[in-house]
């Protein structure tokens, strides 16, 4: 479902991010990308989403190549993939039903159709007794799990997080873990870039390591590798 | 089978246009103080296109009653047989820019110039020192130079007389000032468009967050801009109701004083209707337009969607 064929990115400021990057996702797997700062972890993320661009090489998504996709056709890309950060990106004057249902209503969706659809992932999520809180009333952990439903909301084929218990105690990031986990075998693609070595090695998926912009090490049910 | 989804396209819809007319309003509201410096400066700017509208247009009508009264005064030589006169009239007549010939005998000069003048030019009856001629006009009026000198080049023409020098002089007056007006107007265009583009440039930054957001979901660059077009529309809008307003109420008070003082005169000024329509149309027209531009100039710098 995700190819990068050489996938090569120097940006202008001269840095090489990536440097000739092969790799092949499957539909459905779950993936942790995990690396030292500065390796290439979030460059490698944002190519997903066409943030950033390849200098060179291929990239394709569902067959389509990305490196040549028209600026015009990004947003259908972005329907495609969800996007959760380490910061949640909420709105903090909207509640959290509005959080979620702007997602649906940016793309324009039918309205009667965003409310079943957003009542539907807060309860997966948990949060439905939350609907008519704002963000600064929430935990950091009931913040990412509005944003987890906000990226899912318009069920996306893949979802992409990038660094998403980086904010959160320990228990907390169990709970975020355990939802992406319910998320993946609802058949969606999971991408995840973390630091977090407990979690790497407790619940064990295909790991992909990627330092100096290449990936040095990608085996199925991996340990994080790195001194914690 | 896969990809379909790069297929999809997504026509506006109605709910997507009052969404992004909300947005444009609340955020005219949100900025009030950029709001109010911009719309200031679009309400100068077009009052003053508007003044200076109504006074070209004017002028222009000025110089055009007066230029169909331009007409040129064309001497034949003493003695030229009647075929010669006849001869030279179709000549004239077939020239090019000449609209019309009128042919007048020095009998019928000099009846012109007694009923001017006096009784007393009645002496001249018995030894007419006048010349048979032709007022001849010209298609366009600024073209009666040339039409006259190649008038004056043909054989048995005595001279040909003008109202030489004036005319020139108001169109060369008139050119003058319209193109100090354009400049000036130009100039003022771009202050407002700046500033129009400056404001719309605060929302963006004030809302960096959610186009983030929007960018993130899949909203069509569309989507992010239209709203920041529209909130430029309106400022566009804003600024141009005083002048309109203005302008309607100084041009009335112009009519009303100068057009009882002007019937019978050689010119006469625009009618009050429907030129007060046009101008505010266009006024209306600039407004909308600087709001636009402005607002594309900050979209395109400060939002690479």
């Amino acid at each position: 479902m995700i190819q990068m064929k050489n996938v090569y990115k120097k940006y202008p400021n001269g840095i090489v991010a990536l440097n000739g990057l092969n790799v092949e996702i499957e539909q459905g797997e779950f993936i942790y990308i995990v690396g030292p700062s500065g390796a290439g972890k979030s460059t490698f993320i944002k190519m997903m989403y066409r943030e950033e661009r390849p200098s060179s090489g291929q990239m394709f998504v569902d067959d389509i190549d990305i490196a040549t996709l028209k600026n015009r056709k990004v947003p259908m890309l972005r329907r495609q993939i969800g996007v959760v950060f380490q910061d949640f990106k909420l709105l903090t004057k909207l509640n959290v039903y509005e959080n979620v249902a702007f997602a649906l209503e940016v793309i324009e969706e039918k309205p009667a159709d965003i409310k079943k659809r957003v009542m539907e992932v807060l309860d997966l999520v948990g949060l439905k007794h939350k609907a008519k809180m704002f963000p600064t009333e929430l935990s950091g952990g009931e913040q990412q799990r509005v944003s987890i439903a906000r990226s899912i909301v318009n069920m996306p084929k893949v979802m992409i997080a990038d660094e998403p218990t980086g904010n959160l105690d320990p228990e907390t990031a169990w709970d975020i873990m355990n939802l992406f986990e319910r998320i993946n075998k609802a058949g969606t693609t999971v991408i995840m870039a973390t630091h977090n070595q407990q979690i790497v090695n407790t619940r064990r998926h295909r790991v992909i390591a990627i330092e100096g912009g290449l990936i040095v090490r990608d085996v199925a049910g991996g340990d994080y590798g790195y001194e914690g | 089978m896969s990809a379909m989804w790069l297929e999809v396209t997504t026509a506006m819809k109605a709910r997507t246009m009052v969404r992004h007319f909300r947005e444009s309003f609340k955020s005219i509201g949100r900025n009030s103080w950029m709001t109010f410096a911009s719309v200031s400066a679009v309400t100068v700017t077009l009052l003053l296109v508007g003044v200076f509208v109504l006074i070209m247009m004017n002028l222009n009508k000025v110089a055009d009653d007066l230029e169909n009264d331009v007409e040129m005064k064309v001497f034949i030589s003493l003695g030229a047989e009647e075929e010669i006169v006849q001869n030279l009239e179709s000549q004239i007549s077939d020239m090019p820019g000449v609209e019309s010939t009128d042919f007048s005998t020095k009998e019928e000069e000099l009846t012109d110039l007694v009923l001017d003048l006096g009784e007393e030019f009645r002496l001249f009856e018995q030894s007419n020192p006048l010349f048979d001629v032709f007022y001849v006009k010209a298609v366009d009026p600024q073209q009666t130079e040339k039409v006259a000198t190649d008038i004056a080049a043909l054989e048995n023409i005595q001279k040909v007389e003008y109202g030489e020098g004036k005319i020139q002089k108001l169109f060369d007056f008139l050119n003058a000032g319209r193109n100090v007006g354009l400049v000036l107007i130009l100039a003022l265009l771009f202050t407002a468009m700046f500033l129009i583009s400056n404001t719309i440039r605060i929302t963006i930054v004030a809302r960096r967050r959610e186009i983030e957001i929007m960018k993130l979901v899949g909203a069509t660059n569309w989507f992010v801009r239209i709203p920041f077009i529209l909130e430029g529309m309106w400022l566009g809008i804003l600024g141009s109701i005083v002048p309109i307003g203005l302008v309607a109420l100084l041009y009335s008070k112009v009519t009303e004083f100068a057009q009882p003082r002007l019937t019978g005169e050689l010119f006469q000024l625009l009618e009050f209707t429907p030129f007060i329509y046009q101008v505010s149309a266009l006024i209306l027209m600039m407004g909308v337009f600087i709001g636009i531009w402005g607002s594309f100039m900050s979209i395109r710098k400060f939002l690479r969607v």
